[in-house]
């Protein structure tokens, strides 16, 4: 160890000084180690990131489960069918016209759907049936895993076009700018979710067919890339107000003192400041895509039915809810959870990389 | 101020020809294909295609067309009698899209002007007691309400309300849908639209309180406040006159467009769940058949709407607080 001596005093040389004088070494701590220090202490977030991840994980292993344990495709008709439960022979979908051969008449009775059989009936029908004899449990598994796809890719491709954008305009700029910024004031001047079902409508006709580019009716698509582009300027406007402002600081003008140019000054200088509030709506932004996906999908706007989604679940359950209510509650309250749990992380994720940050969505 | 108005009015113009032409680009251009084809019907006579291609408009170039789909949109407002291919018309009902629209405003409107004072009331009240309370239990709580009630999806709130509170087979304790307009019965009025209200301000509730609770903590540590303290003002003359009052005004602002969204067609969600006969349901029943007319009309009125009251809001605020003028 070189030991400084007392007339050239730098900051470099404050180490060696605090081991002399206090017997403790300055360990350099990145400001991403504090933040993940002061996040470890918030049990309640990381209990909610292990939510979401306990659900994505389920979602993923949605293919395992239908194979090996309930037997059933998400799209296999059962209706007919009968299943043991407790050992006790229970149709799929009781009632209904019942034919009688010895009075040779039909008998109508109320249909009945499966309840729920829990564990009863070795992992079939967990959550019970809708009225084509579809095994829930799996249907919710594989909706979810469609509404995760379109809300984390959403997410990715809105972040992504939103935060180049936002760089493009707070860094250059002029007509650059003015451009830019009344693109988010045109798509800001609708209603987000009417624009969305817009959109979404509009590409289940035909689907889409220009510059190259082939998505047919129907695909998983559709809902990512609608909920994208409506909202890049939620995110955009709030990053490029950011950039606004560090673009005047003194680093930068070292950067192009030094001769940077600008795809070095947005990419390793202004990037690097607006990365953790980018993460902190990235996380957001999530969690308001998948209730946009289910809103849309409700109205049928989004995933189309064959395909499952927990929105069209709801939609499909909506007119059994008097006489098989789980076909309605079970994906309302799995997006409850997950975006409940995307929303608490969000949060404690926003005070630990900087308490005093006030980046929110606003609708 | 009148400079203010003429360049903010400009301004309005170009975001509504840039709506238009969004518009515009997402009916027509997007879909693609030609609409005459699926309004024939199966199996149609070659002639029936070309018949409706051509009284519809479908043959000529695409800035006519524009042009005419804009002149169809606007006459449609006009009060009269119109021939039928001057004004828009769905695909599937041939039914006038306009009119359909105004039949469904009653119903919008009294949704949204009551949820909209529902939630300004409840978001402020959640928000001050939060913020008062700050660090206690009631906080806590209040904090905790708040974020589930933003985890919620408007309809699978308002299917769980319906089921449990309007469906029950004996005794509901709410009526179940239907609008009943206010000249009938102001009382059926209310108790009908109860829960759709309820539904519809939960989720800005939250919001709300969330963003007034940050907004009066920060305004709280404010120099002014110290004085207002220090000269001896009562507690809740400061928290009424000093704090609430500064923090209000970001709140008016979220409040003015949200608003806006919520009448041109953002409740589109709650009025499908109570089948609230409104714009939204309107738009909403065109989705399932993909009958564009419908749809477009909402999105092209209600994204109007919202152009020209937040340029109102603007000369509003304009007026009352001289600084935001020159921007």
């Amino acid at each position: 160890m070189v030991e400084p001596g007392a007339t050239d005093l730098t900051l470099d040389s404050a180490p060696y000084l605090a081991v002399d004088e206090h017997e403790v070494a300055i360990i350099g701590r990145s400001p991403w180690y504090l933040a993940w220090r002061r996040l470890r202490r918030n049990y309640v977030a990381l209990a909610s990131l292990g939510v979401f991840l306990l659900i994505v994980v389920c979602c993923s292993l949605a293919p395992v489960y239908a194979h090996h344990v309930a037997h059933s495709g998400p799209n296999d008709v059962h209706a007919g069918e009968h299943v043991r439960v407790s050992g006790k022979l229970r149709s799929v979908v009781g009632g209904g016209a019942v034919y009688d051969p010895k009075t040779n008449t039909f008998d109508v009775k109320p249909v009945i759907y499966l309840a729920p059989t829990w564990w009863h009936a070795n992992g079939r029908f967990v959550l019970g049936t809708d009225k084509l004899g579809h095994d829930e449990a799996v249907r919710l598994l594989y909706g979810g895993l469609n509404s995760l796809k379109i809300g984390i890719g959403s997410a990715f491709l809105c972040t992504f076009f939103a935060l180049v954008l936002a760089l493009l305009a707070g860094h250059f700029g002029g007509w650059v700018d003015w451009v830019i910024s009344r693109f988010f004031d045109l798509i800001w001047a609708f209603p987000v979710f009417l624009l969305a079902i817009a959109i979404g409508t509009a590409l289940q006709v035909n689907g889409f067919h220009h510059f190259g580019i082939n998505i047919v009716p129907g695909s998983l698509w559709i809902p990512t890339l609608v909920i994208s582009y409506v909202l890049i300027p939620y995110v955009g406007r709030p990053i490029r107000g950011q950039i606004l402002s560090l673009r005047e600081k003194e680093f930068i003008e070292a950067a192009v003192g030094q001769g940077a140019g600008p795809l070095r000054v947005m990419f390793s200088e202004l990037l690097p400041n607006v990365a953790s509030t980018v993460l902190v709506l990235f996380t957001l932004i999530i969690a308001n895509n998948i209730i946009t996906e289910a809103g849309l999908s409700f109205l049928g706007a989004g995933v189309r039915p064959p395909s499952p989604s927990w929105g069209n679940l709801i939609a499909s359950g909506q007119d059994q809810i008097q006489t098989a209510p789980w076909l309605c509650l079970a994906p309302g309250l799995a997006i409850v959870l997950t975006v409940l749990s995307l929303n608490v992380f969000g949060d404690g994720l926003r005070d630990a990389l900087d308490p005093r940050a006030k980046v929110r969505l606003e609708h | 101020m009148v400079a203010f108005i003429i360049r903010r009015l400009i301004g309005m113009v170009f975001v509504l020809f840039g709506v238009s032409v969004l518009v515009y680009i997402i009916f027509i251009l997007i879909p693609g294909g030609d609409p005459a084809e699926r309004m024939a019907g199966k199996n149609p006579l070659p002639q029936n295609i070309t018949n409706i291609r051509h009284q519809w408009g479908f043959d000529r170039p695409f800035y006519v067309q524009y042009v005419k789909l804009m002149e169809k949109a606007g006459t449609g407002l006009l009060p009269g009698k119109h021939s039928q291919y001057s004004i828009l018309r769905s695909f599937d009902t041939r039914q006038d899209v306009a009119a359909e629209i105004k039949k469904g405003i009653p119903a919008t409107l009294s949704l949204c002007v009551g949820a909209a004072m529902i939630w300004l009331f409840f978001g402020i009240l959640v928000g001050v007691v939060s913020a008062v309370k700050a660090g206690r239990l009631s906080d806590r709580l209040i904090t905790i309400l708040a974020l589930v009630g933003v985890s919620m999806p408007v309809f699978f709130l308002g299917i769980v309300l319906r089921y449990f509170l309007a469906e029950k087979p004996t005794n509901p304790p709410f009526p179940d849908g239907e609008y009943v307009p206010f000249s009938v019965s102001p009382t059926q009025w209310a108790y009908h639209l109860i829960l759709p209200w309820f539904c519809l301000s939960v989720l800005f509730i939250g919001f709300y309180g969330r963003v007034l609770r940050s907004n009066m903590l920060d305004t709280m540590s404010e120099d002014y406040v110290r004085t207002a303290r220090a000269k001896g003002l009562a507690p809740r003359q400061i928290l009424l006159r000093h704090v609430l009052r500064n923090s209000l005004i970001p709140i008016v602002t979220l409040f003015g467009l949200d608003f806006a969204a919520v009448i041109g067609g953002g409740a589109i969600l709650t009025e499908t769940v109570f089948d609230l006969k409104g714009v939204g349901w309107y738009a909403a029943q065109s989705v399932g058949s993909l009958d564009l007319p419908p749809i477009m009309g909402v999105t092209l009125y209600g994204a109007f709407f919202i152009v020209v009251f937040s340029a109102l809001v603007d000369f509003v605020y304009a007026f009352l607080d001289p600084r935001i003028r020159p921007t």
